[in-house]
């Protein structure tokens, strides 16, 4: 059985899963919306969990935020369901598509074959869409592949059962009530409110102050670790900000779209002139990822080099310290 | 960004016939959506990370040679696992597999316990035991 489903290739796997079941369902709803709505943008240095032998740093929200935020605030319900038991698991989604039903899926990256072998990391939270199953095989649209692919039912399972943080369990999700018209413009005051306290909280770790507390990081790493290993944290920093996914500059960009979008439909210029501005920050984040670069890259950096990313950073945080605090003057 | 600046650098994503999407601004201004090939330094952050885990998994085949470790070591570095990931895929705690570790451990292990391992390796029992098995 095939569902007559259309595959568009996004820059995140949550936005796009959203964005791609929204429009199957009729609804036309972009990328930078879901993200937006769904308060996708956010900055947190994570002090106790490792990634690939360095500190986790993330440019965005908890994994499965943007989708419930995103519900909750335009009006659908979604299910979502877990499982012990692959075969379980196996037989409700088989269930939910012989009755047309495309559903979201988390899984790990590990085990995903069609992804090129260099981005195969344990990293758990991705997501996908499948919209049938042609004899032993499920089709799959993963909104950030050019293409829709398949996998086979053994495939399925093991990325659906990897283990590690954010182990999936099988998390299968989909919406099941939508209302006649979707509540686009409270969502996204309520979106745009929730990301300004976000960026804004005070917290250490957390939004402006915890790019700061990276950039205090930075500074010290090379004498703390030693420059293998700060070299190695430094590039983590740029994969986390810049591999598939993020749309460039830890998804800056995709916000900076999501604010000209709704300055459209707020009609309200100084979203736009918001997203300008966004756009100018986005691009200081991409200067930052490539003075980073030229750091590991020579692989023999002094401290200077080190001091002089950390103020980049700085600088961006001072940035959208301001931005943040007119954006939420702005709605 | 521009649309035109969008980087068309030389990736690894390119052996993969894969381009991943940007959002850039046209020239009226206007967001919109291109693919890239790749962007150098995002690359050279990849490759260095590749560069890393193959020193880890170099260094944890000395030691299994030197009979400082078990091959479970070796094989979890191999996987680019940690302790953390491998416990949850084999369902033990970590310092259960930390204690695997030991050869003194390992040799004494259960078949059970051992076939847990080869599964989540996808290797032979024979392979498990011995890192240059069938080379």
């Amino acid at each position: 059985m095939e569902i007559n489903f259309t595959h568009h290739q996004t820059a995140h796997c949550e936005n796009g899963v959203v964005s791609n079941l929204m429009k199957y369902n009729g609804f036309n709803v972009s990328e930078p919306m879901v993200f937006g709505i769904g308060s996708g943008l956010m900055f947190c240095y994570i002090p106790f969990l490792k990634v690939n032998h360095a500190p986790a740093i993330s440019y965005r929200t908890m994994p499965g935020q943007i989708f419930k935020r995103f519900a909750k605030r335009v009006g659908i319900k979604i299910k979502k369901e877990k499982f012990k038991n692959p075969k379980e698991a196996e037989a409700v989604l088989d269930k939910n598509l012989k009755k047309n039903n495309p559903v979201g899926l988390q899984v790990g990256v590990y085990n995903l074959v069609y992804f090129p072998d260099e981005y195969r990391f344990h990293f758990n939270a991705h997501n996908l869409i499948v919209y049938g199953k042609q004899d032993e095989n499920y089709l799959i649209s993963d909104p950030v592949m050019e293409t829709v692919t398949t996998l086979t039912s053994k495939e399925l399972e093991k990325v659906r059962f990897a283990k590690g943080a954010f182990a999936p369990n099988g998390h299968m999700y989909y919406p099941v009530n939508f209302p006649k018209e979707l509540k686009i413009k409270e969502a996204i005051i309520k979106g745009i409110k929730n990301t300004c306290k976000d960026m804004l909280a005070p917290m250490p770790i957390i939004g402006v102050k915890g790019i700061r507390y990276t950039a205090k990081l930075i500074r010290k790493w090379p004498k703390k670790k030693g420059i293998k290993v700060a070299n190695h944290y430094l590039g983590q920093i740029v994969r986390m900000q810049e591999e598939i996914g993020t749309g460039g500059g830890g998804f800056r960009y995709i916000y900076a779209a999501f604010l000209q979008e709704s300055s459209k439909i707020l009609n309200n210029n100084k979203l736009a002139e918001l997203s300008k501005e966004m756009t100018i920050i986005g691009d200081l984040w991409r200067d930052f990822a490539l003075d980073a670069s030229r750091i590991y890259k020579s692989r023999s950096a002094k401290d200077d080099a080190y001091n002089h990313v950390a103020s980049q950073l700085e600088t961006i945080a001072d940035k959208e310290e301001t931005f943040f605090k007119e954006l939420r003057k702005a709605i | 960004m521009k649309k035109s600046d969008i980087p068309q650098d030389k990736s690894s994503l390119e052996t993969g016939k894969h381009k991943e999407l940007c959002y850039a601004v046209d020239d009226k201004g206007e967001y919109t959506t291109a693919q890239s090939t790749g962007w150098k330094p995002k690359t050279i952050a990849l490759n260095n990370a590749i560069q890393e885990i193959n020193e880890r998994i170099a260094k944890a085949k000395e030691k299994v040679l030197n009979n400082e470790t078990s091959p479970i070591e070796y094989y979890m570095e191999l996987h680019k696992m940690d302790i953390g990931i491998l416990a949850g895929y084999v369902g033990l705690f970590k310092w259960q597999v930390k204690r695997h570790f030991k050869l003194k451990r390992f040799n004494k292990l259960s078949k059970k316990t051992l076939e847990k391992y080869a599964n989540v390796f996808e290797i032979s029992m024979n392979e498990l035991k011995d890192i240059n098995y069938g080379n």
